[in-house]
């Protein structure tokens, strides 16, 4: 299935993108099964979404936990804890 | 109830004056934040923060009597004294108005997606997060505790 992914602040500097349309693998379906495909990309990938980083996520602009499943044509955001206000 | 997110400056006075334009409001509570010492950027997540921020305001007029309110946060480059975010809240009376101003601003800083860049001279750096605003909005968890009005 296909899902959109995006980045926010410095979890996109880091990766130097704001985010694309990607395709999944079968075996990737939760949050947290995207954020491991995704942190086998490379250095800069592993370096930022590795467990252990502090990294929030949104799915449909809702924030969830990593085990939050996923469907076709969601929206998935990863950022690093808010600092507004 | 309104909500923006924004690059312009807001004026607190009009915004009050707006809320209190209902004959049964008889309390308007404001927070403003400033911007300390060091020039910032300011970006967002468009659309989740404006239903974040939504969210937020309708959960605290679950606990208190909000009549109406308005939440104005800016975005983009600000300097030191520029005024970043605005909570005002009517109800009849303070203590509602009081508690919940100071909810929402508190469920903002954990939960909308804003993160603040600081320009200072030895470089651009992103502002982590505390775990002391987390701690500020889960002393709201339990019960809510009314104020007297």
């Amino acid at each position: 299935m296909k899902v959109k992914v995006l980045f926010f602040a410095g979890l996109r500097e880091q990766l130097g993108t704001p985010g694309e349309e990607i395709e999944l693998p079968r075996d990737v379906t939760t949050v947290a099964g995207l954020r491991s495909y995704l942190a086998q990309r490379g250095a800069s990938w592993k370096g930022a979404l590795s467990e252990g980083k502090l990294i929030r996520m949104a799915v449909n602009q809702d924030m969830v936990q990593q085990t939050a499943a996923l469907k076709a044509g969601d929206e998935v955001a990863f950022f690093p804890p808010v600092t507004g206000g | 109830m309104k909500v923006s997110v924004q690059d312009q400056d807001f004026d607190l006075s009009t915004e009050t004056r707006l809320l209190s334009k209902n004959p049964k409001v008889g309390a308007v509570a404001s927070f403003v934040g400033v911007v300390r010492e060091v020039p910032m950027t300011l970006e967002h997540y468009p659309g989740m923060t404006e239903n974040s921020i939504r969210k937020i305001v309708e959960e605290a007029a679950a606990r208190w009597q909000v009549m109406d309110c308005t939440v104005i946060h800016r975005h983009g480059a600000l300097q030191p004294g520029d005024q970043i975010v605005l909570v005002a809240v009517a109800s009849a009376h303070r203590g509602d108005a009081f508690s919940a101003c100071e909810f929402i601003m508190d469920y903002l800083k954990t939960q909308a997606p804003f993160w603040k860049k600081e320009h200072r001279a030895e470089g651009a750096r992103w502002v982590e997060a505390r775990a002391s605003d987390d701690q500020a909005a889960e002393r709201w968890q339990g019960p809510p505790r009314k104020k007297a009005g």
